[in-house]
């Protein structure tokens, strides 16, 4: 053919120019794919080549290589790519997507990675829609490990680990991926194509193409699930493979649209713009309000302060609150504070209790061993820590009197109904308050203002910080009352 | 408000947002469950990406994808999500892919119970996903560690391009501390090497195949030569009355903060004790306990497990001193006075052993 | 080939060297102008070949061919037109 005549034909098809003019990364053969003569790989890496370029989105894209006979499409492909591990291609793609929201993102799985090993990773990224084009390529089988039962095989199909066939009663059925995704309110778009013959190779292009181009549009999860000959492991010739996808896998798995959205799919929207760094702080919450320490100073700090209290009680009884309180009155006041919750199975029984240090020094362990008060709200508790409390400290018990066996001579008591006293004040889940006030007023730990303020931060509802401030001041009463009890007695 | 009460777990989140982490993927697991919640919390807020995966494989293949694209990422859980997770930390160290890990250790094996234990040490300090790869391995005993290992993490994970790992338990997970955190959040950041989906990244490759076998022995010695750097620049230690201890005890997490109360107990006593507490934990803090092995005359390794710890203090002892054990698990925390007791009785050791030696 | 005045819509090139022997182009195509030839490639593989005339340009075979570079299809351009022919020195396949 001479130049001239040459010279009035235009290139119609040719190498797409999403692919390496020569594949570097591979070892040798640079100008050839590592597929087998005949392999659907091939032809389906031609196809979402030429999507991408038709589309102009070269630049944009990102491929997920997956684990199987197409791990290293990232040969082949001039995008970006990442190499995943098996199975979990749409988890990572869900995150590239959402870190880089203008990337097209697509998840190139073989039928073990996407139908086996990463069932689970396929099923939760359709299912929340995410916007990313999946190309499944069913081979029926695994290829690149030498051709063992895949979930997609058919029934009686060879393979090495099916010797004889595979059989309902021992691999189950082949599994319908599409049909299985396509019953989820998510996807837009689903169709299983195939590679069998001319006609299925035209529809199986126009498919991949719109899986992307819904990307690019916005819509949402796409899936095009291709049967795809593998030559090699079917021990066949090439062209009978093909032919074998056509006349036999096709019945198993009909070939068409399986969901459709697109018509009714919004565009969905892109994430809002950053907000800028020097923001971040007051979004967390963690500004400096004005000067740095300002406000700890007002207050007057106890000349040494190491307290130790355990609080415990139901859960519901404001256990964990109590303690939080006088923590975060505790580092008002300027000094170091330790708050350390049970947690475990505790929790769940309904039993719970907190471990609170103030100190003006380092606190070195948060654990109360041996606190200075216990602040038992019911009398398992009580029986739990009694013993622990250190000789000369306090035990505010909410009971009217010490139960038996409770008569250690080295402690001093306060035992009363508190959660009553706290009902006769308007609300028995107050009675929490009543007894840190009865705690602050027998230790002289801190001072009213800081407690108020502490709690002002705390409790947001009106009401309640009105009746919390009646029962601390109830508490500390209480406490001198039965001071001037002892007195008497004395 | 230059201060706050914070709880352990959520002070992790506040600090990764200021270190620049837009992206968090996770699955709930008690005792890290809160930080999954802040992080639903926060992240969004800030234009980051928060998302409840389906599983903990999922995560932390969420966590490869956002870190292949450039993004600061991180993750959390406890012993058995960790586990599940293992693939995918081989995987980015592997694509010297940078991430944090949060891993508030619990009590097993198997499903074991949820609280404390710290028997994570093996998997997460030793690596237990396959291959020759490390992780950076921190280990918060504070609130205010838990925000400042958090923002180090970061600096680590990206430094050497590898996952760093932030091990504590579940006390330090729970408690509640003052933090002071940061005024100064840093910006996002897009490394060379990320795939983005720009004209500018699109020859990026994210990927832990090596095919060739000479490759993969060049790559492995290279992920050695980062550890060996990691090594000699970023091990941590505290030391606690460390210049005349005749006892050392060793210990990280809730375990160091009971061991310092002990000390300064047995201290009050007249007992030349001392507290050496590794902050990282890969890479061990070799060089510091070599130096205490030439005052000290013996080491006491106190963990809530089976003699992990254990192992890696008498590596970096080398035989040098004994090392007497204390542990504790299924959730019980060795107590302050039995520690005590066991201390006094190390100490009345040494001192024998010193009589003899001068009659 | 001769110019015998009426020309094929479409024509084909193939690069034996990309060409690794599966037949599937053979198969595919219509009208049957291709065939798989003796000759081996240097790694062994039988190729495709071209006879050379009776190309439709329907493209088929391309898209059925495994190989991203193996099969190169042309299709005779609108006689003078200048826009082909740009995008042909560009090598901007439709
Ligand atoms: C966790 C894990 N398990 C097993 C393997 C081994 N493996 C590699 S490829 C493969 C099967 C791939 O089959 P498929 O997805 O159908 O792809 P094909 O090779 O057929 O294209 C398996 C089991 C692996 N790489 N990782
Ligand atoms: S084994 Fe099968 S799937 Fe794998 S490359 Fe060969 S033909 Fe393709
Ligand atoms: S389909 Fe491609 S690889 Fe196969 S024989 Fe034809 S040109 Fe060669
Ligand atoms: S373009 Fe069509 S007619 Fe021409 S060789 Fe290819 S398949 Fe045959």
């Amino acid at each position: 053919m001479s130049d001239e005549v040459e010279m009035q034909y235009e290139l119609a098809q040719s190498r797409s120019k999403t692919f390496y003019a020569n594949f570097d990364r591979k070892d040798e053969l640079q100008h050839q794919t590592h597929y087998c003569p005949g392999c659907g790989h091939g032809i389906i890496h031609k196809m979402v080549a030429r999507a991408i370029d038709e589309l102009g989105i070269q630049n944009r894209t990102i491929l997920i290589s997956p684990v199987g006979c197409s791990v290293f499409a990232y040969y082949y492909f001039d995008v970006g790519n990442v190499q995943a591990a098996h199975g979990r291609a749409p988890a990572v793609g869900t995150a590239v997507k959402r870190s880089r929201p203008g990337s097209i993102v697509v998840s190139y799985q073989g039928d073990g990675d996407l139908s086996a090993i990463g069932s689970a990773e396929i099923l939760h990224a359709a299912n929340r829609g995410e916007n990313i084009s999946v190309i499944f390529v069913n081979n029926a089988i695994y290829s690149m490990t030498g051709g063992q039962v895949a979930p997609t095989t058919l029934l009686g199909q060879w393979s090495t680990t099916t010797p004889g066939g595979r059989k309902a009663e021992n691999e189950g059925y082949p599994l319908h991926v599409s049909e299985l995704l396509g019953a989820l309110e998510a996807p837009v778009y689903i169709e299983r194509a195939g590679l069998g013959d001319n006609k299925q190779i035209a529809q199986a292009y126009r498919a991949v193409r719109k899986a992307l181009e819904n990307q690019v549009r916005g819509l949402g999860f796409s899936l095009v699930e291709i049967l795809s000959p593998c030559p090699t492991i079917w021990k066949m010739s090439a062209v009978d493979a093909q032919h074998w996808v056509r006349d036999v896998m096709e019945k198993t798995f009909p070939l068409g649209v399986i969901r459709d959205r697109t018509k009714e799919a919004q565009p969905r929207k892109m994430p809002e713009a950053a907000v800028s760094t020097s923001e971040i702080p007051q979004l967390l919450g963690i500004e400096h309000e004005g000067p740095a320490e300002s406000h700890a100073a007002p207050f007057v700090r106890p000349k040494t302060t190491n307290l130790q209290v355990r609080v415990a009680g139901f859960g519901g009884q404001g256990v964990l609150l109590l303690g939080e309180v006088l923590a975060e009155a505790g580092l008002d006041a300027g000094l170091e504070v330790s708050w350390l919750p049970s947690y475990g199975p505790e929790m769940r029984s309904g039993t719970s209790n907190c471990h609170v240090r103030l100190s003006d020094e380092a606190i070195d362990s948060p654990l109360v061993v041996r606190p200075d008060v216990l602040v038992a709200m019911n009398e398992p508790s009580l029986h739990k820590f009694y013993e622990s409390v250190r000789p000369g400290g306090w035990v505010l018990y909410n009971g009217d009197a010490m139960p038996e066996g409770c008569d250690r001579s080295d402690l001093q008591v306060l035992a009363r109904p508190f959660m009553q006293i706290a009902n006769q004040l308007g609300d028995r889940r107050a009675g929490n308050m009543v007894m840190l006030g009865a705690l602050l007023e027998c230790t002289g730990a801190l001072s009213q203002e800081t407690i108020d303020k502490a709690l002002g931060r705390m409790v947001k509802n009106a009401k309640w910080l009105e009746l919390d401030k009646r029962a601390l001041a109830q508490g500390r009463e209480l406490l001198r009352e039965s001071l001037k009890e002892v007195c008497h007695e004395g | 408000m230059s201060r706050q009460l914070i709880k352990g777990n959520e002070a992790i989140v506040k600090a990764a947002v200021l270190a620049g982490c837009r992206g968090f993927y996770g699955y709930p697991i008690t005792p890290a469950s809160e930080i999954t919640e802040a992080a639903a919390a926060y992240l969004p807020r800030v234009g980051g990406t928060f998302l409840q995966a389906e599983s903990e494989v999922a995560a932390i293949n969420m966590l490869y994808g956002a870190a292949s694209a450039g993004v600061r990422v991180m993750t959390a859980s406890s012993g058995p999500g960790i586990s599940l997770m293992q693939e995918g930390i081989s995987y980015m160290a592997g694509a010297e892919l940078p991430c944090v890990v949060a891993d508030i250790t619990r009590a097993g094996p198997g499903l074991g119970n949820i609280t404390s234990e710290q028997s994570d040490y093996h998997q997460v300090v030793k690596g237990g996903g396959h291959g020759n790869y490390r992780t950076l391995v921190l280990a918060p005993h504070s609130v205010q560690e838990m925000a400042d290992l958090t923002a180090l993490a970061f600096e680590l994970a990206d430094r050497y391009r590898n996952p760093v790992v932030l091990m504590t338990d579940g006390f330090i997970g729970q408690m509640m501390e003052p933090v002071e955190f940061p005024q100064a959040a840093v910006g996002p950041r897009l490394p060379k090497w990320a795939v983005a989906g720009t004209e500018e990244t699109r020859g990026n490759l994210i990927s832990s195949i090596y095919l060739n076998s000479d490759e993969l022995e060049a790559h492995v010695r290279q992920l050695e030569a980062k550890y060996e750097i990691a090594r000699q620049r970023e091990t941590r230690a505290e030391e606690l009355y460390m210049e005349d201890a005749d006892v050392v005890l060793v210990g990280y997490g809730i375990v160091a903060r009971i061991l310092k109360a002990v000390a300064a107990e047995a201290r009050a006593e007249g007992l030349r004790v001392g507290v050496l507490r590794p902050i990282t934990l890969f890479p061990f803090p070799t060089l510091h306990f070599k130096k205490a092995a030439k005052r000290a005359k013996v080491f006491i390794v106190v963990e809530m497990s089976n003699g992990q710890l254990l192992e890696d203090v008498r590596l970096a002892l080398n035989g040098a001193r004994p090392v007497e054990f204390l542990s504790r698990v299924g959730g019980n925390v060795p107590s302050h006075e039995e520690v005590l007791a066991f201390v006094q009785a190390q100490a009345r050791c040494c001192a024998e052993s010193e009589q003899v030696a001068h009659v | 080939m001769a110019d015998t005045g009426k020309r094929d819509r479409g024509s084909l090139r193939i690069d034996t060297d990309e060409c690794k022997g599966c037949g599937l182009c053979v198969e595919a195509c219509p009208p049957k102008v291709i065939h798989l030839s003796d000759e081996l490639n240097h790694y062994g593989y039988p190729t495709a070949t071209y006879v050379g005339a009776g190309c439709t340009g329907c493209g088929i075979c391309f898209l059925a061919c495994p190989e991203p570079g193996a099969i190169t299809v042309l299709r005779l351009a609108h006689a003078g037109s200048s826009a082909a022919k740009a995008e042909m020195s560009e090598g901007v396949g439709r």
